[in-house]
């Protein structure tokens, strides 16, 4: 796949709506590279955080005054700004969530625990973050259902052979990350969503990655449900994303009770409100769910096509750069159009705590650690790696700095 | 914590890379192990009693890690050699931050401090005052 139609980012120009991007530390300028953690927030989102609280601040849905009046068209407004953003029917099929965590938790909890039993089976993959793998392997053994995982082969990528062996007609619910958030891999999302249909199961894909990153169009995949969160497309914190058909989410029992979930109440009993408040009880994310419509307003001015094309140039820079040195290994597969804007990688046998610590030293912020994936680092057969993650701010510069304060750290554990 | 910015990584970079009093006793007093999750760190700490029974005779250290884990013990399995057991469980973590003469951001502490929560948990098991298997920072 080629994206040499599309212009480039204005680079130097979008940095500008960063603020954060000017800090120094002892010197010299923060190097950003850990936005497959969180991402920055540009100004136009701060300003609408800022606009909300200094002009019309309310509790929602349940003020006849005017300024409740304006924070619900606004609140409820984000929710049609998310479904046209991702393809969605409507509002009905978006919840807002805390985050990604929370929307898994939310289907776990309400589908999963009511549906499955010991006779089901959950399919996970290899790569799944700790969002998607602790929460079905609990439901699992509260439910009796066994959790199996799609084999992630030596490249980074999904074995498709062995998908279709474990999804089966016994399979309930096939959960699966769209965009690995340690290998970088882009999975085949809607292929798998249709092996998962092929014998009645349920599909979830965990977008985090992948929102943030490329168009995504909930139609075209045919997931059940999908997921993302706001902070990691320039969006504030606290601000999560439940795609679910509507159908589903009908039929579903809530997941949380209380205030503005229901339509009447009685000392006997409760029916519960229309989607999605069903699923949103409690006053719900309110600054956050509008600064996530401005969010989206912000990377669809700049285009999910032309985001997507900077990310796998940057990726693909920063694999070449690292690829020059025998002693780092990288993980996950070489670029193209199946791996998404991040790099993970050890040097040698340096911890890479330490070599986050080094980087730190250059301004240079990476991620070291698990990346909530441990048992696939336990497959990698280490402990922890590092990982450089870019968004639409990023440039070759900044990786050249990464590979500098690497030649630093190699120097001083040599 | 600064591994490439100040003065004293020498130090910590030295004791990763040649670690003192590296192995295990033949016949230790007490031997006890513990990790760091976080990082994936290990720790074994064999200690060596004087016949006073309360005095440090010999300590040492095993297992693999992070640099700041691993020279945080060796330099520590030297620091406690003369030392008593009353005065190893007296120790905290400013002693070990001072020991090793850098600032620790707080995402290290921990690594930081291993060796000497395996060594006082170790003693205090010794001493038959706890009971558990493996020390973990984070409990």
């Amino acid at each position: 796949m080629s994206h040499q139609h599309l212009e480039a980012l204005d680079v130097a120009a979008i940095r500008e709506e960063f603020p954060i991007l000017q800090r120094e530390f002892d010197g010299q300028q923060v190097v950003y590279l850990d936005n497959a953690a969180t991402t920055q927030t540009p100004d136009p989102v701060v300003d609408a955080i800022s606009d909300y609280y200094r002009r019309y601040n309310a509790n929602v849905h349940r003020g006849i005054h005017h300024l409740s009046q304006e924070a619900s068209i606004a609140y409820e407004e984000a929710h049609d700004r998310v479904a046209e953003f991702i393809n969605a029917d409507g509002r009905e099929e978006i919840v807002f969530t805390k985050n990604t965590t929370e929307a898994e938790n939310l289907v776990a909890y309400s589908w999963g625990l009511n549906e499955l039993g010991p006779e089901d089976e959950i399919v996970l993959t290899e790569m799944e973050h700790h969002a998607s793998l602790v929460t079905w392997q609990q439901i699992g053994k509260r439910t009796g259902a066994d959790v199996k995982y799609i084999r992630v082969q030596e490249d980074g990528r999904l074995d498709a052979e062995h998908a279709r062996e474990l999804i089966t007609d016994d399979t309930a619910m096939l959960s699966a990350v769209h965009v690995s958030n340690t290998l970088g891999t882009v999975n085949p999302v809607s292929e798998l969503v249709d092996i998962a249909h092929e014998h009645d199961a349920l599909a979830f894909i965990d977008g985090a990655q992948a929102v943030p990153t490329r168009p995504v169009d909930v139609e075209d995949i045919g997931a059940d449900f999908y997921a993302f969160s706001g902070h990691k497309m320039c969006g504030p914190t606290g601000i999560g994303v439940l795609y679910g058909k509507e159908h589903l989410l009908a039929e579903m029992e809530p997941y949380l009770y209380g205030g503005d979930m229901i339509k009447k109440v009685t000392f006997e009993d409760a029916k519960w409100n229309d989607l999605p408040w069903k699923f949103e009880a409690g006053t719900p994310l309110i600054a956050q769910g509008i600064a996530l419509a401005a969010a989206i307003d912000y990377v669809e001015e700049i285009g999910m096509d032309r985001i997507r094309a900077h990310e796998e140039a940057l990726a693909e820079y920063a694999y070449e750069r690292l690829a020059e040195f025998d002693d780092i290994e990288i993980y996950g597969p070489e670029p193209g159009p199946d791996r998404g804007g991040l790099v993970a990688f050890n040097l040698d046998d340096v911890h890479a705590h330490d070599l986050a610590s080094i980087m730190n030293d250059y301004a240079v912020a990476i991620r070291a650690g698990d990346h909530c994936t441990q048992p696939l680092h336990d497959k990698l057969g280490v402990a922890a790696s590092a990982r450089a993650s870019f968004y639409i701010y990023n440039t070759r510069e900044e990786i050249d700095k990464l590979v500098t304060a690497l030649d630093d750290a190699r120097q001083l554990f040599a | 914590m600064g591994l490439g910015s100040d003065m004293y990584r020498q130090q910590i970079l030295d004791h990763y890379k040649n670690p003192r009093n590296y192995g295990e006793l033949e016949d230790p007093t007490f031997t006890h192990v513990g990790e760091n999750p976080m990082c994936g760190d290990e720790i074994r700490m064999d200690v060596k009693l004087d016949d006073d029974e309360e005095t440090i005779e010999r300590v040492a250290f095993s297992g693999d890690g992070c640099a700041i884990s691993q020279a945080s013990a060796s330099m520590l399995s030297g620091e406690l050699h003369g030392k008593t057991v009353d005065e190893l469980l007296e120790m905290d973590r400013d002693d070990i931050i001072d020991m090793l003469g850098v600032d620790i951001s707080p995402m290290r502490v921990k690594c930081a401090v291993l060796a000497e929560k395996v060594a006082q948990d170790g003693a205090e098991i010794y001493q038959g005052e706890l009971d558990v298997e493996k020390t973990t920072t984070e409990d």
